[in-house]
């Protein structure tokens, strides 16, 4: 999908554990669950509030402004 | 924006051993990310763990760390302070280190206003050990030695630091997490004995045996019991029942151990040999 979001999402499956609370905390549902996992179905709607990655106990995902790359 | 992971995990040793929706990996988050804002440096930053689920974050983290024995992890930052007051010291340890078999440590060093950073990773039980009640239990909940429900009362370990000489004592929740940054930002910048309360939640041993089931719903529990601190003590005592205030709770800056005994260095240096 192409994104106009200014946010880059990008998930560890490595470290991931599945628990859910990225999912939960994001405002704008930008995430879906893959089994508990996120997968991220509307980049575009991120607002790069970093709730996800804030409360993500595994530092598996992170949000960062596409200009940092 | 995104933590730069590589300089402060050692990312090598990831994933963790926490159970999933651990609040201990999203406290680290924390520290982490008040360590980048506050721009300390790493290589003049130590830190230092006792024993427990909490007490293994310093193993991924990228610093100089030591994982002591159980309880003490304050005295052997106490000593690293004494013999090098430049290090930034932080000290991470779980409610049963700090507040159960390490309580007379945390009283000391609040007493001698050390320059170290204390983080409590409070999920008011004993996680590693499988669920034993800590003296943070709160009443009336359930842990594998209290199967009929808590019937101690528990101790506010905030109230605890302070009664004790505390000078910087704030609170905060893995819920609340940019919060909790800002407060462990405060305490990093404290020149003295400086507490950070941090609830977290074991929802393996805690969340399982309350009716909590999911890391969410145990992330909701703190959210509905915590109360700025503001408005805390316009609150009757019914309105205080089961909640607990968040925020700086005490900011009383006094002289900073090291500094005295620094001064004690010079006249001792001056009288010389004497005894
Ligand atoms: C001297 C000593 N006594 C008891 C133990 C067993 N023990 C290991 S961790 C722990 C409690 C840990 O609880 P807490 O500090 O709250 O950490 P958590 O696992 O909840 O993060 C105990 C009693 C030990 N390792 N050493
Ligand atoms: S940064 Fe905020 S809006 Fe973007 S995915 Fe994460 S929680 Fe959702
Ligand atoms: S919060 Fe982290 S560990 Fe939990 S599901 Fe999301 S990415 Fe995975
Ligand atoms: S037992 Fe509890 S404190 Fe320990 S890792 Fe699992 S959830 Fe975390
Ligand atoms: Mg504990």
């Amino acid at each position: 999908m192409v994104s106009d979001s200014p946010y880059e999402i990008a998930v560890n499956e490595k470290w991931c554990k599945k628990c859910g609370l990225c999912i939960a905390f994001c405002p704008k549902d930008v995430l879906e669950s893959d089994g508990g996992g996120p997968i991220v179905k509307a980049p575009s709607q991120c607002i790069g509030c970093l709730l996800c990655e804030m409360h993500c106990p595994d530092f598996a995902i992170t949000v960062k402004r596409r200009a940092e790359k | 924006m995104a933590l730069p992971l590589e300089k402060y995990l050692r990312v090598g040793k990831l994933p963790h051993i926490w159970c999933p929706g651990c609040g201990h990996g999203i406290v680290t988050q924390a520290i982490i990310r008040a360590i980048d804002e506050t721009g300390l440096d790493t290589e003049e930053t130590v830190i230092v763990s006792g024993i427990g689920c909490s007490s293994r974050a310093p193993g991924y983290m990228n610093f100089d760390t030591l994982h002591t024995t159980h309880g003490r992890a304050i005295p052997f930052a106490t000593g690293i302070k004494m013999a090098n007051p430049e290090l930034n010291v932080i000290v991470i340890t779980g409610d049963g280190d700090a507040a159960a078999i390490g309580g007379n440590h945390l009283i000391h060093a609040a007493r001698r206003n050390i320059g170290l950073t204390v983080v409590c990773f409070n999920n008011n039980i004993y996680g590693m050990t499988s669920g034993q009640y800590s003296p943070l239990t709160p009443r009336g909940s359930y842990a594998s030695t209290a199967p009929y429900g808590m019937f101690e009362r528990p101790f506010d370990l905030c109230e605890l630091v302070k009664g004790a000489g505390g000078s910087f004592i704030a609170r905060s929740t893995a819920y609340h997490t940019r919060h909790l940054t800002n407060m462990i930002k405060e305490a990093l910048k404290y020149e003295g004995f400086s507490f950070v309360d941090a609830l977290s939640q074991c929802p393996t041993y805690y969340g399982r045996r309350n009716r909590l089931r999911t890391p969410l719903d145990m992330l909701n529990w703190l959210r509905d019991r915590a109360v700025p601190a503001s408005s805390w003590d316009k609150m009757t005592p019914e309105e205080k029942d089961g909640k607990f205030p968040i925020g700086i709770l005490v900011n009383q800056p006094s002289t900073e151990l090291t500094k005295v005994y620094g001064e004690v260095m010079v006249k001792a240096a001056a009288e010389g040999g004497r005894g």
